[in-house]
């Protein structure tokens, strides 16, 4: 005779297989859709470029090789891949530097909003989404379109007698902060919003009370309680912009490469899959690390009261 | 959905896709975007009762991946002559032997027996074209039939330049500004063509495609180009100009090929002898704006194309052109690493 307790541990081991069964195939699918092409990217890159694109089945670690390391063409010589690095630190660089303008615009902007009424704040987040409804490539060509020297603010300037010559902004790094900012903003509105809008405020009515000033209320207070929302909207930002590659193209010039770029060169006109596919692992892991470090940094100090 | 409603519209799926496959009367054209005439396509279609569709794509590489993974459905496609040894070479296409079809005669003497495919086995003429300069001579007197343009910039010129970015164009024209021969592998014109790159680029604004736009809003006063964009260029403002660098330059030609998997070859046969018709060609020359190695299609052509110096190559610049040939993988290798350190 079964006692109570066992058919009740019975009924439990039934409930947790049936919410493994019912979970499995959405689990299926997460698996197979985001490790199976990685899966796939990886075994590439340990095989040998085929003359005209695309991979033969030989296995070989010269792609991985060539992410690192670089024979000169001319004397021979095996150097370290300096090319490579100086596309990857020049990504990197626009990364960082969009994430942080972003965040400067962005966080007064949610602050902004999470300050209002009710309900004129669901009129702003509405219009803070409203770029979404467009296609990132129009978008882009609309920031063109304002800063190109026949554009709005070259012709604005010359007509008000300012300048008498266009300023040359496009194919410039301006040009593709612009654009990034542009486009990546509400990517860090939004969350920062989120954890906006769960700040107490009294708090900050408490440290005004308390003789803080507006700058120490901001950093000892409001700054702290919304990290979460700051680590999140970098975290969106920074992926995106590090893969960047309409945004440098069209306002940049494609003159200097981007890492998209680079990897692209590899699997379109410079036949070398394998290397193409080491190198977007290879900016996978150095994203991935540096990501663990930021959170880790940033969100296990907790706000301390005192 | 249950599982006999499921069942059920997987069977009306598959009697679709097999109805699709065995249908008479349709043809699938895999083409470079915007290059293929609509009045031409409803011609071919009213004449032989044929539903025509046409599928974009952005470059050879990615024609010849997709082409090379299969199952793409389409029956005919346009490759570049540098390509087309690679899609034979493959078993990608379909020895149809334009040669022997009706049409053949049309083809102009210079374009029937071309290297890239002797004795027109596989291809039939599409478009074919140069790669020059193209200069605003409102901002530059100057003689323009020159590499000097691009990579000895002179100084009206300065970071006023774009370069359109296909490397084996650029390399091409850097190996001929050197003094070298197409395809080398050289280490010492190598050499002298990446330096000649390095030195050049500062001089450059941009590395884009978009330069009919560009170059008529005055943000590049030269360019890199194809004669076809150059012409449109001009017939937007008369001061922009074509040159034929006299240090050598390239012709290209794409081709009309039809693909081993084609499911309606019979209609894809059809549309290659079509393409040999001198009114037809004219009808998609005056859209696409390149020549097609027809001959006898300039009667039908636009006035505005048949004198054009962009289209007909002057007499005095032909013997500086070359076709362009496929370079072997260890080249292109050595190519991508200039191109690397180039744009780095």
């Amino acid at each position: 005779m079964a006692t109570a307790a066992e058919i009740e541990k019975q009924a439990e081991a039934r409930e947790v297989r049936n919410r493994w069964l019912l979970s499995a195939p959405a689990l299926i699918i997460i698996l197979l859709a985001a490790s199976g092409p990685l899966l796939i990217v990886l075994l590439y890159s340990f095989l040998t470029p085929g003359p005209y694109g695309d991979v033969e089945w030989k296995f070989s670690t010269e792609g991985w090789v060539s992410v690192f390391l670089e024979r000169d063409i001319f004397d021979d010589t095996l150097s370290f891949a300096s090319a490579h690095l100086t596309i990857f630190w020049r990504s990197l660089r626009l990364a960082i530097m969009a994430t942080v303008a972003t965040l400067i615009f962005g966080f007064p902007t949610a602050y902004f909003i999470a300050t209002r009424s009710e309900r004129t704040r669901d009129i702003w987040l509405f219009l803070i989404t409203i770029p979404f409804w467009t296609n990132l490539l129009i978008r882009t060509f609309a920031v063109l379109q304002v800063i190109r020297n026949e554009g709005i603010i070259n012709t604005g300037l010359i007509k008000l007698g300012i300048i008498d010559q266009p300023i040359q902004m496009l194919y410039t790094d301006f040009a593709i902060m612009v654009g990034m900012v542009y486009v990546y903003l509400p990517l860090m509105v939004l969350p920062l919003y989120a954890s906006m809008e769960k700040l107490d405020f009294r708090l900050v009515e408490a440290g005004y009370d308390l003789y803080a000033s507006r700058w120490q209320v901001l950093k000892r207070i409001i700054f702290p309680l919304v990290r979460p929302g700051v680590v999140a909207g970098s975290i969106l930002v920074f992926i995106p912009a590090i893969g960047a590659y309409v945004t440098p193209s069209v306002l940049g010039g494609g003159k200097n490469m981007m890492f998209a770029n680079l990897i692209e060169l590899q699997f379109g006109q410079g036949r070398n899959w394998p290397l193409g596919a080491a190198l977007s692992i290879t900016v996978m892991a150095i994203v991935m690390v540096a990501l663990l470090v930021y959170v880790r940094n940033t969100s296990s100090s907790e706000v301390r009261h005192g | 959905m249950n599982l006999k409603s499921m069942s059920m519209a997987a069977g009306l799926a598959l009697l679709a896709s097999t109805s699709l496959a065995s249908a008479a009367g349709e043809l699938n054209i895999y083409n470079w975007g915007n290059y293929i005439s609509p009045d031409m396509i409803k011609k071919f279609e009213k004449q032989y009762d044929v539903k025509v569709t046409v599928t974009d794509y952005d470059s050879n590489d990615t024609a010849l991946a997709k082409v090379r993974q299969g199952g793409t459905g389409f029956d005919v496609a346009m490759p570049s002559q540098t390509y087309v040894p690679i899609w034979i070479q493959e078993g990608l296409i379909l020895e149809t032997n334009p040669g022997g079809m009706e049409n053949f005669k049309n083809v102009a003497p210079e374009w029937a027996n071309p290297a890239f495919d002797p004795g027109r086995k596989y291809t039939v003429p599409w478009a074919w074209g140069t790669v020059g300069v193209v200069v605003n001579t409102d901002d530059y007197k100057g003689d323009i039939n020159t590499w000097k343009i691009v990579f000895d910039t002179p100084d009206e010129l300065k970071g006023k330049v774009n370069v359109v970015p296909e490397m084996n164009d650029v390399m091409h024209a850097a190996i001929k500004y050197v003094g070298g021969q197409q395809c080398t592998g050289d280490k010492e014109v190598l050499k002298k063509v990446r330096d000649v790159l390095v030195a050049a680029k500062p001089n450059w604004i941009a590395m884009e495609y978009n330069t009919i736009e560009k170059m008529g809003a005055g943000d590049f006063k030269a360019t890199s180009d194809w004669n076809g964009s150059a012409l449109r260029q001009r017939i937007n403002n008369p001061a922009i100009h074509y040159g034929y660098p006299v240090e050598g330059f390239q012709y290209w030609s794409d081709n009309v090929v039809v693909l081993k998997e084609a499911k309606n070859v019979d209609n894809a046969k059809l549309f290659q002898n079509f393409m040999m018709d001198p009114e037809n060609a004219a009808m998609n020359s005056a859209f696409h704006r390149y020549a097609n190695g027809i001959a006898g299609s300039e009667k039908f052509m636009p006035a505005d194309m048949t004198s054009a110096p962009e289209v007909v190559v002057p007499e005095e610049f032909k013997k500086n052109g070359e076709i362009l040939q496929t370079c072997p993988p260890e080249v292109t290798a050595l190519y991508t690493k200039i191109w690397t350190e180039l744009q780095k």
